[in-house]
């Protein structure tokens, strides 16, 4: 039986504006990953994909506020605790963070070794200059970056450097979840193939227990993460493994998302793209049906007033919609 | 297949910056010509040259040598007059939406700048209002929300949306599109690039990307130039370059792009 490192049961959280109105960024999420897997996490911008990394992590600051649910790392249930605490007992130990402008991270007046060293003696005061530097050698060897990194100022190093070096920086306390929120979006593709390959590797070498992998990019989801799950107006709309995702997505939303993938292989050119029309609502006042009705093809008079549960099916799959997995086929296969 | 113009093209054009020990080769002797109404991609990684060859063809950074031909004759931009003439001919769509606009102008005075320098400054106010409104309605947005409203009030992707509506306002012979969707999400990305193409059938525009995604290229684009160190080390069709490439650094460039039909081989950096 393989442990499960990261275990999240109906997770709500909302950001308070500063008129008071709230608005529920991630509501009732539920997940699971087990040690050595990866998690996708989809969706278009705004659907709380961001906020969901951050709500993880177990530490809120305002506007952002935990309302309900447990986030339990390995056993431990950190929901509710206290900031400080969490600041200091599971950031980086437990649960690390890349956030979506990494490389920006990095302290412009200090070499990398001068970072490297702050961020340990947060965890152990007493840790020598020697020991440090040792520790930080051994971990980018391991990774695959050149040992001058560590001497240099940020701005000699390119982005897909800076970003491969926060990337080590932020596992150097082996957490068990990761969590990448579009590590690579900025970067060419040659640099993402090496920030991904080394999150793989990391992964692979367990110096990472487990990943959770955010990115509108499907067919780069699709390539590093076991399981994919697709967000929409901050609830789960589709679970599934990667393959089935992509290739067979049963909600109406997964099906138009899967429909914008470009890739440039065979047949590519011969597709019509299918973008689906319309924004996401606006979650200060969230729809009460179903949140993607007012932009579903498919869409029947209860869907806008009911709202639609998770369905589970066989082997972990899950998906919002009323309609059963049969009829969305048939429906998808007649256009 | 009928003949086609030629609307922009380049001899040995070359860019370098900086001197002596700082000497950067950006641009190297590239030629090039580009047809009326083709979509055309530049794709390289960063550093290529592939902005620096876009500013160039804009006329917003100077040439160190060779010659650009628009439509047959060589461009002249030598005075203010004849460079906005050359822009009311040649458009750009910049990569980041976010600093593309003017923060103290608000979205009628960017679209109406657009109307002015088509020659509608006498035209009646209910006019330009009619033919923004009409731009806006091209892109999907609607003019009564954007009017006075500041661009900063706007999403990244309505923000880019926006600089399609200028587009297609000002109606320019060719388009620029540096990295146009490299910030947007992939949902949207779709949107855009139906719009783009839109105009293109509309008004024959000829419409340059420049951009690292192959797969993008591949999509839009007749024909694709790949750049490399300031070269252009392949060109062809779409199908030519992308589906069966020659150059050992084509190959390289769509091994690194994610794939989800064929196995994505990680081992080769």
């Amino acid at each position: 039986m393989p442990t499960t490192l990261l275990e999240v049961r109906e997770l709500t959280t909302r950001y308070i504006t500063r008129f008071g109105e709230s608005v529920y960024a991630v509501d009732h999420v539920s997940l699971k990953v087990e040690e050595g897997k990866s998690l996708g996490i989809a969706g278009e911008s705004g659907c709380g994909k961001s906020t969901l990394a951050l709500s993880l992590m177990g530490y809120y600051f305002a506007p952002l506020h935990y309302m309900s649910g447990q986030i339990i790392i390995d056993g431990r249930n950190i929901s509710g605790m206290d900031p400080d605490d969490v600041r200091k007992s599971v950031l980086g130990k437990e649960i690390a963070y890349i956030p979506q402008a990494a490389m920006n991270a990095l302290n412009p007046t200090q070499k990398v070794i001068n970072f490297i060293e702050d961020v340990i003696r947060v965890h152990d005061y007493g840790a020598t200059k020697q020991q440090i530097y040792e520790r930080a050698r051994t971990l980018f060897e391991r990774v695959g970056l050149p040992e001058s990194v560590l001497h240099k100022y940020p701005v000699e190093l390119s982005g897909g450097m800076k970003q491969r070096t926060v990337i080590a920086i932020s596992v150097l306390l082996s957490p068990k979840v990761l969590i990448a929120d579009e590590p690579s979006s900025a970067l060419d593709v040659t640099s993402q193939k090496m920030v991904i390959k080394m999150i793989k590797q990391l992964l692979h070498d367990g110096l990472v227990g487990s990943l959770i992998f955010i990115t509108h990019e499907l067919p780069l989801l699709y390539n590093v993460t076991d399981d994919i799950m697709v967000m929409y107006a901050g609830q789960i709309v589709e679970k599934a493994t990667a393959r089935e995702a992509v290739f067979d997505p049963l909600h109406p939303y997964s099906k138009g998302l899967m429909g914008s993938i470009i890739v440039p292989e065979e047949g590519l050119r011969e597709v019509k793209l299918t973008a689906i029309p319309g924004v996401p609502p606006n979650l200060k006042k969230p729809p009460l049906g179903c949140r993607f009705a007012e932009r579903c093809k498919y869409v029947q008079p209860e869907c806008i007033v009911n709202a639609v549960g998770l369905r589970n099916l066989e082997g972990g799959r899950a998906y919002r919609c009323i309609f059963s997995e049969a009829e969305l086929r048939e429906a998808y296969k007649n256009g | 297949m009928a003949e086609r113009k030629v609307c922009l093209s380049g001899t040995g054009l070359t860019k370098i910056y900086g001197f002596g020990r700082t000497r950067t080769l950006a641009v190297d002797h590239v030629d090039f010509s580009f047809y009326e109404g083709e979509v055309v991609s530049i794709v390289g990684e960063s550093g290529s040259g592939k902005t620096t060859l876009a500013k160039m063809l804009l006329g917003l950074t100077s040439t160190t040598e060779g010659d650009i031909y628009f439509q047959g004759q060589k461009r002249d931009i030598s005075t203010q007059k004849k460079r906005l003439e050359y822009w009311r001919n040649i458009q750009a769509i910049f990569q980041d939406p976010f600093s593309s606009y003017n923060i103290f102008n608000k979205i009628d005075a960017v679209l109406l700048d657009c109307i002015n320098m088509r020659g509608g400054r006498q035209f009646p106010y209910s006019k330009k209002v009619e033919m923004m409104t009409q731009a806006c309605s091209f892109v999907n947005l609607k003019f009564e929300e954007l009017t006075n409203k500041y661009p900063f009030e706007l999403s990244g992707g309505q923000m880019q949306r926006l600089m399609i509506a200028r587009v297609f306002l000002l109606m320019p012979k060719i388009l620029i599109a540096d990295e146009p969707t490299s910030m947007i999400d992939a949902c949207s990305r779709a949107t855009i690039l139906d719009m783009l193409m839109q105009l293109r059938d509309e008004i024959g525009m000829t419409i340059i990307f420049i951009t690292h995604d192959l797969g993008l290229a591949y999509y839009v684009s007749d024909s694709v130039y790949i750049m490399e160190h300031g070269k252009f080390v392949e060109s062809g069709s779409a199908d030519e370059v992308i589906l069966r490439p020659k150059q050992a650094y084509t190959k390289r460039l769509i091994n690194d792009v994610p794939k989800i039909y064929e196995e994505w081989d990680l081992s080769t950096v």
